[in-house]
């Protein structure tokens, strides 16, 4: 049976790993390898980073510590961060992550995911989709890093869901912007939408505060993996914790 | 010491199986030169991507010729040890013939997503050297959207809509259908029980 996966997200601006309220006030938690490694002693079943200045400084994510990353880590890593073309993927991968993400590149020009699923296989190419209900309709939005940026693009989610796969997105994360950093718990009405469109792997984003919130998403969306973020950097959900409550709750889960 | 040759046949994971044999104390050596690869007391057959492409990579760098005839342990990588077989499905590519069977695209139906991507249990089902020491709950990283049949050749399955070879070994021939350099402790007694063959 395949697991359900748990997902840490590391922010990394400048060659650490850092937390904040997206562009203020960032506090450096340490090291990028030191963290990576912490959180796959802790059980962790895959890492996403993501390279917050990268996309602002246009340029991709710095290959030199995804090479360290790589060289360490013995579990699957994802980077994210100002992915633009083949080549931007290509330094990525070949410096030994599993796979990209793209995300508001991917709407600028959708053919961006048709070139790196012919170039690399579908298996690395990730879409993010950064989503939320406006006047009654799911919508995507664009440049979320940055909220002087933030705009709503004319894109209904689950079409857009859709033609990312239908262009090759091997898996789908959908950052449910309305419970992002709320720590409510997951956007589920959100999450089943999209989960009915969304025949590859579906991560949810948004929204983790208690080991509940995971058992709620992976019964009531039936979504391959959650990712988190502070709920696990603030160290008020241990990973261990979280997977022994949701093995009791009858949820595969790596030991 | 083993004297590990990773086949330098493209594919983007070139780097990740290299460090996976970094982090045994092995430095394993790329290459596609005949004699190098045949004076290797182990070689790895690592690649990502589809079949028609690796297969393309391998006649194109003659490798494809080469590998049958090597003596020492091979060990396929995920679309490594797809390329293995006789056949896959995927771009109906015929592949080395070192082992039969053909592979086949995970259904949908029965499967629900494809790709099978994620971590899911191998379960042995007979001995080998191989499997040395993971126990019975080891969990392994897969990502792959074509499966192996299960046959002889097989040494643990892994259930995805039913049972597909995981594990496989015939000869000097292993090949994993998951990723040991991103499975953890178990992918890394995999290959290491690899380096014990002779």
């Amino acid at each position: 049976m395949l697991t359900r996966r748990i997902i840490p997200c590391l922010d990394v601006r400048d060659g650490q790993v850092v937390k904040g309220v997206r562009f203020r006030d960032h506090v450096v938690m340490g090291g990028i390898e030191e963290l990576a490694l912490r959180y796959r002693d802790e059980g962790a079943d895959e890492l996403v980073f993501y390279d917050i200045t990268a996309s602002p400084q246009g340029r991709s994510a710095d290959a030199a510590w995804v090479r360290r990353v790589a060289r360490h880590l013995d579990i699957p890593f994802c980077v994210a961060g100002g992915i633009r073309s083949v080549a931007d993927a290509e330094r990525i991968l070949h410096a030994g992550a599993d796979k990209i993400s793209v995300n508001s590149p991917a709407l600028e020009r959708p053919q961006l995911i048709d070139e790196l699923a012919a170039a690399f296989g579908v298996q690395c190419v990730v879409v993010g989709v950064d989503s939320q209900l406006l006047d009654g309709e799911l919508r995507v939005h664009q440049y979320t890093g940055d909220p002087d940026k933030t705009r709503v693009v004319p894109r209904e989610t689950t079409a857009w869901v859709r033609e990312a796969i239908a262009r090759g997105a091997g898996e789908i994360v959908l950052n449910c912007m309305s419970s992002d950093g709320a720590r409510n718990g997951y956007d589920l009405a959100q999450l089943q939408a999209v989960r009915a469109a969304c025949a590859v792997p579906l991560i949810a984003s948004g929204g983790a505060g208690t080991a509940q919130h995971f058992a709620e998403v992976f019964r009531a969306a039936d979504v391959d993996g959650a990712l988190a973020a502070s709920v696990f950097h603030s160290g008020t959900l241990p990973i261990p914790e979280l997977k022994s409550f949701l093995r009791g709750q009858g949820i595969e889960i790596r030991p | 010491m083993a004297d590990v040759v990773m086949l330098d046949s493209g594919g983007s994971n070139l780097a990740s199986v290299q460090f996976a044999f970094e982090r045994l104390g092995v430095a394993a050596a790329l290459s596609r030169d005949p004699e190098r690869i045949r004076r290797a007391s182990h070689v790895v057959l690592p690649g990502v991507g589809a079949a028609g492409p690796g297969m393309a990579r391998l006649r194109a760098a003659g490798l494809d010729r080469l590998i049958p005839t090597l003596t020492q342990p091979v060990l396929g990588v995920c679309l490594g040890m797809q390329l293995l077989f006789q056949s896959s499905a995927e771009g109906d590519t015929a592949c080395l013939g070192i082992l039969a069977g053909r592979l086949e695209r995970f259904d949908t139906a029965r499967c629900g997503r494809v790709p099978h991507m994620g971590w899911n249990r191998i379960d042995g089902v007979r001995d080998s050297p191989l499997l040395a020491g993971l126990g019975a709950d080891a969990f392994a990283y897969f990502v792959h959207s074509y499966a192996a049949p299960v046959t002889a050749a097989t040494v643990a399955t892994c259930d995805y809509g039913g049972a597909f070879a995981a594990v496989v070994s015939e000869r000097n021939f292993h090949g994993a259908q998951f990723h040991p350099e991103r499975s953890a402790l178990v992918g890394a007694r995999l290959l290491a029980n690899f380096l014990e063959l002779e």
